[in-house]
């Protein structure tokens, strides 16, 4: 058994756990102790039965825990006397771990982290890498939440969309540390969509494998950022986009459109383009319009005022963009982009000049500083 | 979650409302200010907020390569010199809000005659990672 397949035992095995008696809290913790006792043992013993190892190590985590917690004393004599129970966990209970661990009263940062824990299986060190903080800070961010959802009841049905978010949010994280948060993110995404019949839910998977399958292509040999219409699309793996695509087109057809449908609906619509040239921009401007409709986004409006540029002509694109906030986040590169179609490099090139001053990240930065110290080279030489 | 500087000066930023110098203060005050900062760190790294902190001593050396095999040259301290970071405290918050509010609470440990010192913090924002998901 891998890494990977023990993690998914993890909020399987917090739900046997609460179903024996133990707090969400207190299981949470004993399942993480147990995997870290698994990490250490099973290499040079491993057990027949992983999942009935874990269930009695973790019981027996939770146990002692309890034991040396006075204040626990009477919980701990109820939990003892509580028989045991049936082998198979339904897949039902892990659901609500997820609402529970994307519940509206914790901040975007705490249900992140408590996701990756208890239904994720990481551990702190790792959650506290991937996201480049001290192990001691992520530890309290976890404790935070684990003590903010407390008194939540674990059979409340939750709002799928809270847990949408958060999942999105580990998936746009990307993959700067050790850990792969957009393979993770993946991974129990497909988990949820196992579980749960919902268009949005397969929405989301699909625009996160019609992204994916674009990893490979997305950073050149150096490291730098390849833009879309760069990319050797040699590069994509056709196998991610067949997946997304067979999983969109069944989730279109329940005909409930949602945010995340659409976005990858324009996801699906760039990876169907053999060539840059021959993708179809008409239709990502109604997939845009069709967003806006559902999300009034600034950043959506801004994407959809480059998709006219291409569809229509630069100057559409940027009439388009002149109704905008000039202070949107990528504005200025948009504008750029624009201006150089448009035949004004010139202007183009202070734009990505200024662009770049503003970028929120590094890679951005150096692409657009490139972008005007390649248009300020042509303007020299003519 | 966004990543800010908090960037402590020596010199170099407006001045402070209590603006007293450090040297100046009683043992009292100075310790009172000394604790006040431990007891922000501590707290956020209750919160989950807390990514680092450092002090940087006011001296400092300029330096420059100077050709292939050669030493690098150095030059420096310069007393004129405009800046002078003191410090600076890493902190990784929900929104930016969140990060000024914070900024503002720092600014505010006790000085002279153990009143808010009201200096001037500066407060940036990390470059990121790119998003996985940009257009």
């Amino acid at each position: 058994m891998d890494e990977a397949q023990l993690r998914t035992l993890t909020p399987i095995v917090i739900t046997i756990l609460g179903r024996r008696g133990a707090d969400f809290a207190a299981a949470e913790d004993a399942v993480q102790e147990a995997l870290l006792e698994a990490v250490r043992s099973w290499p040079d013993d491993p057990p027949r039965d992983p999942k009935g190892w874990l269930v009695t190590v973790a019981w027996r985590k939770f146990l002692d825990a309890a034991r040396a917690d006075t204040s626990r004393r009477l919980r701990e004599e109820r939990a003892e006397g509580e028989p045991e129970p049936g082998p198979a966990s339904t897949t039902d209970d892990t659901l609500q771990l997820y609402f529970l661990c994307a519940h509206p009263s914790l901040t975007p940062a705490s249900a992140v982290a408590l996701t990756l824990r208890a239904v994720g299986g990481l551990t702190t060190r790792q959650i506290a890498q991937a996201y480049l903080v001290p192990e001691a800070t992520m530890a309290q961010r976890i404790s935070r939440a684990k003590k903010t959802v407390t008194g939540v009841r674990l059979n409340e049905p939750g709002d799928v969309a809270t847990v949408l978010r958060v999942l999105y949010l580990v998936f746009n994280e990307g993959y700067s540390g050790d850990v792969d948060l957009a393979a993770e993110a993946i991974r129990l995404t497909r988990q949820l969509a196992s579980q749960i019949n919902h268009p949005e839910v397969a929405g989301l998977l699909a625009l996160m494998l019609l992204h994916h399958a674009r990893r490979p292509a997305r950073t050149g040999a150096d490291g730098r950022l390849v833009p879309l219409a760069d990319q050797d699309r040699a590069l994509w793996d056709t196998r991610l986009i067949a997946e997304g695509v067979a999983i969109l087109q069944a989730a279109l057809a329940l005909d409930r459109l949602g945010e995340f449908q659409v976005q990858a609906a324009i996801a699906a619509l760039h990876a169907d383009a053999p060539t840059a040239q021959e993708t179809d921009w008409v239709q990502i401007v109604e997939w845009y319009d069709e967003l806006l409709r559902l999300t009034d986004n600034p950043v959506a409006r801004l994407n959809r005022a480059v998709a006219v540029g291409e569809a229509d002509g630069a100057p559409a694109g940027l009439a388009a963009l002149t109704v905008l906030d000039p202070a949107l986040p990528r504005y200025r590169a948009a504008e750029a982009y624009l201006r150089e179609r448009a035949g004004d490099p010139a202007t183009a090139a202070r734009l990505y000049a200024e662009a770049a001053r503003s970028a929120p990240n590094l890679a951005e930065r150096d692409h657009l500083t490139r972008q005007a110290a390649r248009l300020n080279a042509e303007l020299r030489r003519c | 979650m966004a990543k800010y500087l908090l960037l402590k000066h020596y010199r170099g930023a407006p001045a402070a409302v209590n603006d007293v110098p450090m040297e100046k203060w009683t043992r009292e005050e100075f310790d009172a200010h000394i604790q006040y900062m431990r007891d922000f760190a501590n707290r956020l790294e209750s919160t989950g907020e807390f990514v680092g902190e450092q002090a940087l001593s006011p001296e400092g050396t300029f330096v420059r390569y100077d050709g292939e095999g050669r030493p690098p040259i150095t030059d420096g301290p310069f007393a004129e010199t405009k800046d002078l970071i003191a410090g600076w405290m890493v902190i990784d918050v929900d929104t930016y809000d969140r990060a000024l509010e914070l900024a503002g609470e720092l600014s505010a440990a006790p000085g002279a005659g153990g009143k808010p010192i009201h200096e001037w913090l500066e407060l940036r924002p990390f470059l990121t990672e790119p998003p996985t998901i940009m257009e």
